[in-house]
């Protein structure tokens, strides 16, 4: 008994049935800087507890001191698994809020770009879980062709992964025909990829029996719980801002929206994989649509913003009024109308929204983004609470939880 | 029933009178203002006759002009089966910013309103846990509010020759 006296429990720790774990914020389990808290007896997760903002970097104030075209940097910073979408979100924003009109060989390239974005976000996704179940070798696999993604970016705009793709009206130059080419073969080589991928786990019974029935939610929880997205409409909720709300010609598009049944990470896995094959057919239909501009069409990258779109370099040199604009934009002197909007996109994650107030200044008053994960992270210690710890981490990476946009 | 924004303003304005005010459609949705003590009424309304059961978003945003009226609470809602969305708005004066929680009716609204606290300092009555969520424990600011001024970029006093200004 002397042996007690030389060791200081703290009180109450004997008595205690349950083991209080910490995981994280830099664990190789957590995929982004994740703090949880968890209470587990034996391998049982009893509760758990989250900790965020690890990563905030005060976006939403920054914001209110920069101007429209100096924010769209900042939200490549959000999601950055998928930048694109949310550059194309924040300048959707704008442009609905400026009241300008698009043309429709913009809206397709966006509608190419961002598809390619939901591909690689939800690539990383799913082979993440992946990794996570055991299987390291999808995630090697389709890397190469997320890599593609990122060249084709990188002709488009220079950039890969904090990509600030496109400007408030359009693009910053034409897509080359580098960019079309590497596109083509993006669509001939991908589907096979995508086909082996799905093989690999589907019908895998070490997968199904690792993800089947864990991390699952109702739609009705999950409506509580402000799900959207691949997560939501894992739980049978078919609601995808394309449909609902659709922007950059959506409309024009013919495409399904994915749903599951049981809101696990089976289903989860199995809606993205099913949004993957949509998006494609989506690319597929654009880039249809993009060829069938011919001519002076075909030079069509933007729309006819003067106040918001960088005029041509040549044109700043030799022509006053493209001078006088381009000193104005850059020194951010031209004042936003007065009003407010709120403008969302499908993101990778999910329902990506701008709520954006203006009091007629040169920046935002107020702006508030609506991160996704953000919201639907709440709901984390629900879905694994009874389920196995090795769960919960396969649960954690199913649910494409980016620490970039949860703590803005 | 098919819900336009004529219709929600009549059903609301029928059901709150004069109490409900400032109706807009800017960009679309039918945006309001409420008086902050009946908020969770205006959210049950809407949640319970006219099918608004997705809490989309939720924020403050600071008018320091407006005196008396200094923080306002945004509240956005969506009616998936009809696809309309609502927008409405409460406010009260910084020197006592009390809200009543929607945490209640939506688990989502749980760290929407913890992040709108930990930013303009709105106390959110009934919330089960109301604390910083992205800000450090030991913050004795409301980092968004208006009187808390960001950097000057001209400073000079600062050796930040690392980062590329000095």
């Amino acid at each position: 008994m002397e042996a007690h006296h030389n060791i200081d429990l703290p009180q109450g720790s004997i008595e205690k049935k349950t083991t209080t774990l910490n995981i994280g914020p830099t664990h190789p389990a957590t995929h982004g800087v994740f703090q949880n808290i968890m209470e587990i007896d034996g391998e049982r997760v009893v509760s758990s507890e989250q900790t965020v903002g690890f990563i905030h970097r005060a976006f939403e104030k920054l914001a209110e001191r920069r101007n429209l075209y100096q924010i769209t940097p900042i939200t490549d910073r959000l999601n950055y698994c998928s930048s694109p979408i949310n550059n194309m979100g924040w300048h959707i924003t704008c442009e609905r809020f400026l009241k300008v009109e698009i043309p429709k060989r913009v809206d397709y390239l966006r509608i190419i770009i961002m598809e390619l974005a939901r591909i690689s976000d939800h690539l990383i996704c799913n082979s993440i879980v992946g990794v996570d179940t055991g299987a390291y070798t999808g995630f090697l696999y389709v890397m190469q062709y997320r890599e593609l993604i990122y060249e084709i970016y990188e002709e488009v705009c220079g950039s890969r992964l904090t990509t600030n793709i496109g400007r408030i009206g359009g693009f910053e130059r034409n897509f080359t025909n580098t960019a079309f080419t590497k596109l083509e073969k993006f669509l001939n080589e991908y589907p096979k990829v995508l086909k082996e991928f799905e093989s690999l786990f589907t019908r895998n019974r070490i997968f199904m029996e690792r993800t089947q029935g864990t991390g699952g939610i109702s739609a009705e929880r999950a409506m509580n719980y402000g799900f959207t997205g691949p997560n939501l409409r894992a739980a049978g909720v078919d609601y995808d801002v394309r449909v609902a709300n659709p922007y950059s010609s959506y409309q024009d598009i013919d495409f399904t929206v994915p749903v599951g049944t049981t809101g696990d990470n089976y289903d989860r896995f199995l809606v993205r994989n099913a949004e993957m094959w949509q998006s494609i057919s989506i690319i597929k239909q654009a880039y249809e649509k993009v060829q069938a501009f011919k001519g002076t069409d075909a030079e069509i990258f933007h729309a006819d913003v003067p106040e918001y779109y960088l005029p041509k370099k040549e044109d700043v040199y030799n022509n006053m009024e493209a001078l006088i604009w381009h000193f104005k934009i850059i020194m951010g002197e031209v004042n936003l109308p007065k009003g407010q909007i709120y403008s969302a996109v499908e993101g990778g994650n999910g329902e990506l929204g701008f709520y954006l107030v203006s009091d007629g200044g040169r920046t935002p008053f107020r702006l508030h983004f609506r991160r996704p994960c953000f919201i639907y992270y709440q709901a984390y210690p629900e879905l694994i609470t009874g389920g196995m710890l090795s769960d919960a981490v396969v649960t954690m990476s199913s649910l494409n939880l980016i620490a970039g946009e949860l703590d803005a | 029933m098919s819900l336009t924004n004529t219709s929600i303003q009549e059903k609301l304005v029928e059901k709150f009178g004069d109490q409900v005010g400032s109706f807009s459609t800017d960009s679309g949705i039918l945006s309001f203002e409420a008086p902050a003590p009946s908020n969770l009424k205006v959210i049950q309304f809407l949640y319970d006759e006219l099918g608004f059961t997705f809490l989309t978003d939720l924020c403050g945003v600071n008018y320091p002009d407006q005196k008396g009226a200094e923080i306002v609470v945004v509240y956005h809602l969506h009616n998936f089966v009809e696809n309309s969305r609502v927008r409405f708005s409460i406010a009260v004066p910084v020197e006592k910013p009390d809200v009543f929680t929607a945490s209640k009716l939506f688990e989502s609204a749980n760290w929407m309103e913890r992040e709108t606290y930990d930013f303009f300092g709105v106390n959110f009555i009934g919330h089960a846990n109301l604390k910083r969520i992205l800000n450090v424990d030991e913050m004795d600011y409301f980092p968004l509010r208006k009187e808390f001024p960001l950097e000057d970029q001209t400073r000079i006093d600062k050796d930040d020759e690392m980062f590329g200004r000095g």
